[in-house]
């Protein structure tokens, strides 16, 4: 598949060291994965502001509970998996619990990495959403990866951030930075409403542009914000749409986008159906993010049949049809009205 | 109230004493309790308050606050144990207490110390309170929320590296258990403290060796603690955990680039001889029958 989307190298590596520059406070911790969370050239640039903490979460989330007592700003670096599994406990306790404002900066987020059901954080959006005072952010793309640190160092508590490496595509115009408790409104339509996370909006893109040329009216919002749930849009959207919602999302059905779009329906007493699409109560396991996307189905054309599946139609499109779409920057469709 | 001058050896023992003649009573009281961690830790912290620790006058009302909810962006009104401490200021030192269940032995050496009112011992494990059973980081004498074990050590940790980052000159004193050592996390604090040479960490560790399901040997060994520990890179001194001299003395000494460690060996049923029929189920008293309760009466009337 071709794009005509710029690709950006290592966003997160480049932009922490200029956002740090004059943040004297802001420290990285990190548990022996430094290159692989691209935290290398900050320890270069600023080694009096980086701790190696070895292989050792539980004592780092210490460490950095001390720290942000201190008034510091710990910048946890290290695999979601090991952040939101392994020191759970002390991630509720030790930080969690005083609202402290640590920053967990999350790699490798669901069926990114080829490696497998140990790095794999296919549950960590639902772990961090039931831990009280944490804020919970996902980024989809390079602006975002670049406008995300604003906004998790805005709030007085713990953030945790599902954080994207290596080579990012640029969906988003870097004028239009991530925004706390906002969805972008990626286009606007009736139909259906189709709220994707992370990596899924690339791909649920590749569908609604396919889609919207067979005449199908979306509502299409990109979600970064997990927790707090509370953005008017989102409300909105589920309540409009003629035939339902669809969540997207790289992680599991349970505890993640989807349940949070479940909880809104219900307690609104939105009487309108949702379609979730994520890992069905199982563990991935090794192999390319493109093989795993089609086979735990994440990919564009489950998106197409599941909006077949609400609007009771067929709009006979292929994988080769989905292929062939090419993707471009995407600038927020309520800013483009506005303007 | 001012800070308390440094007492001498018989004032402290005499506090320490205090310490377990209230917890007695509490225990008494309240038909059960944490009784043998008086037992053990008492000459400890009467020695750590008394003699030990550089800290400011109490900035706590006398009479502990009701709980203020739990810290969230909207709460303002949470305030934290460690004004007992007095103020967090660059030359003072600071305490962090990990057993949390020791939580009755601290507050009965805050009012032995003057910087806590008797009356507040009232409000103990009472509903709405934070003079509670096992405390967290509102209740009074505790900076951090520290009873799922063996978390304290780490947060003390970041606050002794970040008081190096701040030049500050004042001492990080953790109190710590035995039974922490079981905890993988404390060996990852133990190695982050020595790899970052934060020799302005001081740690007593009261070795009874007892745990909740009874001898430490029986349950899962930790010893040999002081090859452990300084092998881990720490400079450990072993004391007579009752001996308030003995345990003074490391505090003097200097230990650079490596944190101290001082192995309390104490006695779990320190001055309640009637405690030891319980032994080796020492962690918690629930007294069995007014009978038995009426002799921890007697053996309170005779420590007067």
């Amino acid at each position: 598949m071709e794009n005509n989307l710029e690709i950006v190298s290592r966003p997160h590596a480049r932009n922490l060291i200029e956002w740090a520059k004059d943040k004297p406070r802001v420290v990285v911790l990190s548990a022996d994965l430094t290159s692989s969370c691209e935290v290398d050239t900050f320890r270069d640039t600023y080694p009096e502001r980086f701790f190696s903490m070895g292989m050792a979460e539980q004592n780092m989330l210490g460490f950095a509970a001390g720290l942000a007592r201190e008034g510091f700003f710990p910048y946890i670096h290290t695999f979601a998996v090991f952040i939101t599994r392994r020191p759970f406990d002390q991630l509720a306790m030790s930080i969690a619990y005083p609202n402290l404002p640590v920053r967990f900066i999350g790699f490798l987020p669901g069926i990114t990495t080829p490696g497998g059901v140990t790095h794999q954080a296919i549950d960590d959006i639902a772990l961090m959403r039931i831990v009280p005072n944490m804020t919970v952010l996902e980024v989809g793309d390079a602006t975002e990866v670049e406008s995300v640190l604003d906004v998790a160092q805005k709030s007085n508590g713990p953030v945790y951030v599902r954080m994207l490496r290596g080579e990012v595509p640029r969906l988003f115009p870097k004028s239009e930075p991530l925004q706390w408790n906002h969805a972008r409104v990626l286009s606007k339509g009736n139909d259906v409403a189709i709220l994707s996370s992370g990596i899924c909006t690339e791909e649920a893109l590749r569908a609604t542009n396919a889609l919207a040329a067979r005449g199908v009216s979306i509502q299409h919002l990109h979600v970064s914000t997990h927790k707090p749930f509370t953005d008017p849009q989102i409300l909105d959207a589920l309540d409009a749409t003629r035939h339902g919602t669809i969540t997207m999302e790289n992680h599991l059905l349970t505890g993640g986008l989807g349940s949070a779009t479940a909880e809104l329906i219900a307690e609104h007493g939105i009487g309108k159906k949702l379609f979730r699409i994520g890992l069905r109560d199982t563990y991935a396991h090794g192999a390319s993010r493109a093989y795993l996307m089609k086979k735990y189905q994440l990919d564009a054309l489950s998106l197409v049949r599941a909006v077949e599946n609400l609007t009771r139609e067929n709009f006979g499109l292929t994988e080769e049809d989905l292929a062939q779409v090419r993707l471009t920057e995407m600038h927020s469709a309520a800013k483009a009205e506005a303007l | 109230m001012s800070a308390m001058p440094f007492l001498s050896q018989h004032e402290t023992r005499t506090v320490a004493q205090k310490i377990r003649r209230r917890v007695l009573d509490s225990v008494i009281r309240n038909n059960g309790g944490y009784l043998s961690q008086a037992c053990s830790s008492a000459e400890i912290l009467a020695t750590l308050y008394t003699r030990v620790m550089n800290l400011g006058p109490s900035l706590a009302p006398m009479i502990p606050l009701p709980f203020p909810g739990v810290p969230s962006a909207q709460n303002q009104n949470f305030f934290n144990g460690s004004l007992y401490n007095g103020a967090h200021e660059p030359h003072l030192d600071r305490f962090f207490f990990s057993p949390a269940h020791y939580a009755l032995v601290l507050y009965a050496t805050l009012i032995e110390v003057g910087r806590m009112d008797a009356q507040g011992l009232e409000q103990f494990n009472q509903d709405g309170s934070t003079v509670e059973m096992i405390g967290a980081e509102h209740s009074p004498g505790m900076e951090t929320t520290t009873g799922s074990l063996a978390q304290c050590l780490s947060q003390a940790g970041g606050v002794a590296l970040a008081r190096k980052l701040k030049k500050e000159t004042g001492r990080v004193w953790v109190f710590m258990s035995d039974g922490e050592l079981q905890e993988g996390q404390t060996w990852e604090a133990f190695a982050a403290l020595a790899f970052y040479k934060l020799d302005n960490v001081g740690v007593y560790m009261d070795v009874n060796a007892h745990q909740c399901d009874g001898l430490m040997s029986d349950v899962m060994s930790v010893e040999p603690i002081r090859a452990r520990l300084e092998s881990f890179g720490a400079s450990v001194l072993e004391v007579d955990g009752h001996d308030i001299n003995a345990l003074t003395y490391p505090s003097t000494l200097e230990h650079p680039n490596k944190p101290l460690v001082v192995i309390a060996r104490t006695d779990p049923a320190r001055g309640i001889e009637i405690l030891r029929t319980r032994a080796p189920k020492y962690h918690y008293v629930r007294f069995q029958d007014e009978q038995e309760r009426e002799q921890y009466r007697e053996w309170f009337e005779e420590m007067k």
